[in-house]
């Protein structure tokens, strides 16, 4: 590029015109989750401004975007972790199958139960496999006996693609195993306490290809049971992997949509640019 | 929706148990906080109660009760020998014109029982007061003064209302006629209570009126003074070498270790290290400042490697290399550009580390500076004792009197302390740089 | 001269060849000769340094040389039958005649005493006047080769640099020969002992009765003097066990609570104040512990019908474990930041209230630390002096019950080595032996409290 065309690509980042609505279909029909007038602040810095968007059942959706565009924060409202940092602030309204999150009558902790969440990087508890996974049914109480225990630990390790490699040794520790299968050990806790939606902040960034490849066929499988949220930094991964693609820039959706029309048309001049690798 | 497989719940049930289970954990939750809040709060709660209990006595014990008296200056009395000279004043009659001028202030009393009575109520000290009071107003002698002496610290008790009148008069430690004068001197006004000026201007004594922590705060000031003087290089040093000159290599390894498990010691054993090396190998005097600061340099000595090293590692190696490479030395580097920058943190430790050797008293013990000493120690190598030991013999006293002047000596240590620590965070936050 | 004199005049022997050092060299430069190696008061360092280190390292073997030396020709002026008596007895005479030495008059001594004291004083005076004539003539001698070296080419940057380096050597030896000076001292004595008492009367002895020794020796058949330990050893576990019982759950759950419930606010207000109840010192406790905490145990106990000894073992626990609080609070503040917050997020994440968390994920993660923490303040406690021999008691009891008064082998070092102490007799010994333990069980839980964290960091990290 010349050097005129990036400081063009500069200026346009600037001072163009971030939309003040957002270009494509916000609304799904039957959404799981909905986001509406969203305006988050970490102390005296807005991390997203005025964000609406319905998240739909049954599918994959990606939030891609630039560093510091608010994707990641978007996610963690959906399941109140942003409650966990101190001096943060959240307007609007965000809802789960009609219930509103934010409502005192709704505990935060049957919310993170329906809505479960996988971390960049892996991060197993310093237990056994087995135990991993039997924490979150232990804790809300979902077995009543041992085998029901060990039914659903089964469950989710044979869901999360992980029961063949780890079902002789479920008494190690977890954090003996590899990056990727630690992952997958991760999906597999978020899966055992039953979760309608799965939100994924950016999964396989630690993780070499193959082990990504794993991930995304998994995601891929889970997609029909689970509603899936994946933050991505990689447009080609958020391409593969999902159904629909949300585009933020600077705290703000620019552009929502089905992944192929985004990818290969988007609407707003912003999508193209980053799409087209302009910026990063 | 597909069935739910085998094993797992459907999300409907187990939103239904997750329900279930929030009251129960909520109530876990609270106890939880219940008892840390509990835990914080009672160790506050101790806090509070030491302090409360050592001001409540110390603060009292920082005054006393004096009594005023007008006495005669007759020179020849005093100064047998006419030139001020010690053996003069020693030879001297004080005790007795303290003893005519409590006489006149009640009126004469006849009789051996009443004069015992009234001889009672002056400190012991009161010969002394006189002498040092000469000493100061030469231009006095001759004439009648008004001096104001010590109450005997039984007379202090009863008026501070230890010793009651309600006692029958053979339990009690002063009898009706003590009483009885007493009341006619406060009637008359001669009866002050002020700020103690034997606190800081005497020295040890077994009478509570006149006993002192000078001679003790003197000796402790040695004492760290050596100690200081011994523990900063060789801890500096140490910490230098070990951060920036050792190889890593067994050796260095063996002396890591060594500081490590100096630092675990209890410091009694310091103090029987230095009984046997100092004192019986060495022939050294016992009670000296010299052999307690030698003592207490090597008690603190680990604290000062650790937390120099700690201020010497946070430097950037980007300093050193910045130094090297304009040609420096390793010493230059060192010294001139390192250092510096670790002076802060090593400063602080060295402080925290002296405030920590102020308040030990295990080891002198064991190398004796538990005398009697009455004299104020003029070098470190005069028999002295530290104000920490001083209290510790203190409190073996039962009068209460003593108990306050204890706590009073103890407000004093502990005043020393917080500024030394104070001291130290005010330092480090000054001089703190962010790398 | 005064040895105080000696040392200034060698300090300023040495300033003198400092700047007649740097003169010389600054000389050679306005010469216009080559450019110097080092700075001038590097030379000038090197002049000084060459005199004052062979000086002084002359002057402190001489002075404590000296004496030495003087202890055994002294011997020659003993009779006979004072040879063979004990190091004990010859300590009595070797006082006495430092008494002669130093002119303090104690009635008449012997002539043979008074004969030895003023030889001694000859002696003394020869050597004084030897040791300060040579002492100067090595400092002006070695400053001089010294200051002869030096030109524009000599190093004298790299030689003083040397000698730094090898001062910064020297001084982390102490370390060590502190340790060596603590084990030898200790060991030597407690050997002492042993062949006095045997070792498993000793360790396994139930009574403790060293007060009969003085009678024993007078043959006034008092009784004998029996050295058993257990007393003391049982009486630091029961205070200990009590300090511990109060400490590590408060000291354990206010740092949970700080670390993870506690605003920063509250956090920057109570840290310090609970490391304030480390920075009191020990005999502030024990006093503390000795007016007021003991009968206020002793009238709540007597009130509740039980019998209560005047200097309980309760007591001096209860105010040890105060005391103890802030280490087992501050140690386990940094395993519990320690843990990652990955982890806390990862339990967040799937729904754990904040004390599941804590419980569940927190505490097991930190768990080695805490239990190294905890060991650590049991090698604290039992180290403890001030406040068991000023709240406990020193009857070698052994009881198991908090209400009794218990000594504990601290308490029991600083009693015997207080007093008069004759290093030849039993009594006095066996405090180096009591010594010995306690440094062989404080340094082994140390060991110990290393090992348990080398461990488990291996297994979790």
């Amino acid at each position: 590029m010349s050097n005129e065309q990036l400081i063009n690509t500069k200026q346009k980042m600037e001072d163009r015109l971030i939309p003040d609505h957002t270009v494509g279909n916000i609304y799904v029909e039957n959404a799981r989750m909905s986001a509406r007038k969203v305006n988050v602040y970490y102390s005296d810095k807005q991390a997203l401004d005025d964000v609406s968007l319905d998240i739909g059942s049954s599918q994959v959706i990606a939030f891609i975007g630039p560093s510091g565009c608010g994707k990641s924060t978007l996610l963690r409202c959906f399941n109140r972790m942003n409650d966990t940092i101190d001096g943060c602030r959240i307007e609007g309204e965000i809802k789960i199958d009609k219930d509103d999150v934010h409502d005192p009558a709704i505990d935060v902790v049957s919310l993170r139960a329906r809505v479960g969440m996988v971390f960049q990087k892996p991060n197993p508890f310093p237990k056994s496999i087995y135990d991993n996974i039997a924490y979150g049914p232990r804790i809300h109480g979902l077995a009543a006996t041992k085998v029901d225990l060990d039914n659903i630990v089964q469950y989710a390790l044979h869901r999360a693609g992980l029961w063949a490699e780890v079902k002789d040794r479920l008494d190690k520790p977890g954090t003996g195993l590899s990056g990727g299968q630690q992952q997958r050990l991760c999906i597999a806790r978020a899966i055992a306490v039953s979760p309608e939606v799965i939100l994924m902040d950016e999964p396989c960034s630690a993780l070499d290809p193959i082990a990504t490849a794993k991930i995304e066929e998994l995601i891929h499988e889970l997609r029909e049971q689970y509603t899936i949220v994946i933050v991505t930094h990689s447009m080609q991964q958020a391409a593969r992997v999902s159904d629909r693609t949300a585009y933020f820039h600077l705290g703000k959706l620019v552009e929502v949509g089905e992944t192929t029309q985004v990818f290969t048309n988007p609407q707003h001049e912003l999508t193209q640019d980053y799409i087209t690798g302009r910026f990063g | 929706m597909t069935d739910t497989p085998k094993g797992a719940l459907s999300p409907k049930e187990a939103a239904k148990c997750v329900a279930g289970s929030i009251a129960a954990r909520n109530r876990s939750e609270s106890w939880f906080q219940f008892w840390g809040r509990s835990a914080i709060a009672l160790a506050l709660a101790f806090l509070i109660l030491l302090f409360v209990g050592i001001l409540s006595q110390g603060i009292p014990g920082m005054f006393q009760h004096y009594v005023i008296l007008e006495v005669e200056l007759h020179k020849d009395r005093l100064d047998p020998q006419g030139n001020m000279s010690e053996d003069s004043l020693y030879a001297g009659d004080a005790g007795g014109l303290v003893n005519e001028a409590i006489m006149r202030a009640l009126d004469d009393p006849q009789g051996r029982k009443q004069k015992r009575a009234a001889r009672s109520i002056m400190s012991s000290g009161s010969a002394l007061r006189l002498n040092h009071f000469l000493k100061d107003n030469l231009d006095l002698i001759g004439q009648t003064v008004t001096v104001k002496f010590a109450v005997d610290d039984d007379i202090d008790s009863f008026l501070r209302g230890f010793i009651t009148r309600e006692t029958p008069d053979a339990d009690r430690r002063i009898n009706n006629a003590v009483i009885g004068f007493v009341d006619k001197l406060s009637a008359d006004g001669r009866i002050s209570y002020e700020f103690s000026d034997y606190l800081f201007t005497g020295s040890a004594s077994r009478n509570a009126e006149i006993a002192g922590i000078k001679g003790a705060l003197v000796g402790s000031i040695w004492t760290l003074l050596v100690c200081i003087l011994i523990a900063f290089p060789l801890g500096v040093g140490t910490a230098i070498y070990l951060e920036e000159i050792a190889p890593k290599n067994r050796f260095t390894e063996i002396i890591e270790i060594n500081i490590n498990n100096l630092a675990a010691v209890p410091s009694v054993v310091f103090g029987i290290m230095g009984l046997a090396i100092f004192i019986v190998f060495f022939g050294l005097p016992r009670s000296i400042p010299l052999v307690g600061g030698i003592v207490l340099a090597l008690m603190t000595l680990p604290t000062i490697i650790i937390s120099s090293r700690a201020a010497i590692r946070a430097v950037p190696p980007s300093i050193r290399d910045a130094a090297l490479g304009v040609g420096a030395s390793r010493m230059q580097t060192i010294f001139h550009h390192v250092i510096p920058l670790a002076m802060p943190g090593i400063l602080t430790g060295t402080i925290i580390g002296m405030a920590q050797a102020l308040g030990e008293t295990a080891p002198l013990l064991m190398i004796g500076m538990v005398a009697f000493i009455v004299d104020v120690p003029s070098g470190m190598l005069e028999p002295a004792t530290a104000l920490p030991v001083q209290i510790f013999m203190w409190a073996d006293f039962a009068e209460r009197m003593f108990i306050q002047k204890t706590s009073a000596a103890i407000i004093v240590l502990l005043a020393f302390l917080i500024t030394m620590n104070a001291g130290a965070i005010i330092l480090r936050k000054k001089l703190e740089r962010r790398w | 001269m005064s040895l105080t004199s000696l040392v200034l005049s060698v300090l300023m022997i040495g300033a003198v060849y400092f700047f007649m050092g740097q003169r010389l060299i600054t000389r050679y430069r306005s010469l216009g000769k080559a450019k110097a190696h080092s700075l001038p008061h590097y030379h000038g360092l090197w002049a000084a340094l060459t005199s004052i280190l062979p000086g002084l390292i002359l002057l402190v073997i001489w002075s404590i040389g000296d004496d030495f030396l003087f202890k055994q020709m002294v011997k020659d002026f003993y009779p006979t039958e004072i040879l063979s008596k004990g190091t004990m007895d010859q300590a009595v005479v070797r006082a006495k005649i430092m008494n002669v030495v130093e002119g303090i008059a104690f009635g008449t001594p012997e002539p043979w005493i008074q004969a030895a004291g003023e030889a001694w004083i000859g002696w003394k005076s020869t050597s004084d006047l030897a040791l300060t004539v040579l002492v100067i003539a090595v400092s002006v001698g070695s400053g001089f080769y010294g200051y002869r070296q030096i030109n524009p080419e000599f190093r004298s940057r790299n030689n003083v640099e040397r000698i730094l380096l090898w001062a910064l050597a020297l001084s982390s030896m102490v370390a060590i020969l502190t340790t060596i000076g603590i084990v030898l001292s200790v060991l030597f004595e407690s050997i002492r002992f042993f062949k006095l008492v045997p070792p498993q009367d000793f360790l396994l002895g139930l009574e403790w009765n060293p007060q009969f020794e003085g009678a024993e020796r007078a043959g006034s058949g008092g009784g004998t003097a029996t050295y058993g330990m257990l007393p003391m050893f049982v009486g630091t576990f029961l205070i200990s066990a009590i300090a511990l019982f109060v400490a590590v759950p408060v000291g354990l759950f206010a740092s949970i609570y700080l670390a993870e419930y506690a605003t920063t606010r509250v956090r920057a207000v109570v840290k310090p104040l609970l490391e304030i109840l480390a920075g009191v010192p020990t005999v502030v406790y024990g006093f503390f512990a000795a007016l007021t905490v003991a009968p206020f145990v002793k009238s709540v106990g007597e009130s509740m019908g039980l019998e209560v000894a005047s200097e309980s073992a309760l007591a001096a626990g209860l105010v040890m474990g105060v005391m103890i609080i802030p280490f087992i609070s501050s140690l386990s503040d940094d395993v519990i930041n320690a843990v990652p917050q990955a982890l806390r997020d990862a339990a967040y994440g799937l729904g754990s209230t904040k004390s599941e968390t804590v419980r569940q994920v927190v505490l097991p993660a930190a768990l080695p630390g805490i239990v190294a923490a905890v060991i650590l303040a049991v090698s604290r406690a039992i180290g403890e002096t001030m406040i068991v021999v000023m709240a406990a008691g020193l009857a070698a009891n052994l009881s198991f019950n908090p209400l009794d008064a218990v000594t504990t082998v601290t308490s029991q070092i600083v009693t015997i080595l207080v007093g008069d102490q004759e290093f030849e007799s039993a009594k006095t010994l066996s405090a180096f032996a009591l010594a010995l333990i306690l440094i062989m069980i404080t340094l082994s839980l140390n060991f110990l409290a290393l090992q348990v964290v080398k461990k488990y960091r291996e297994q979790y990290d």
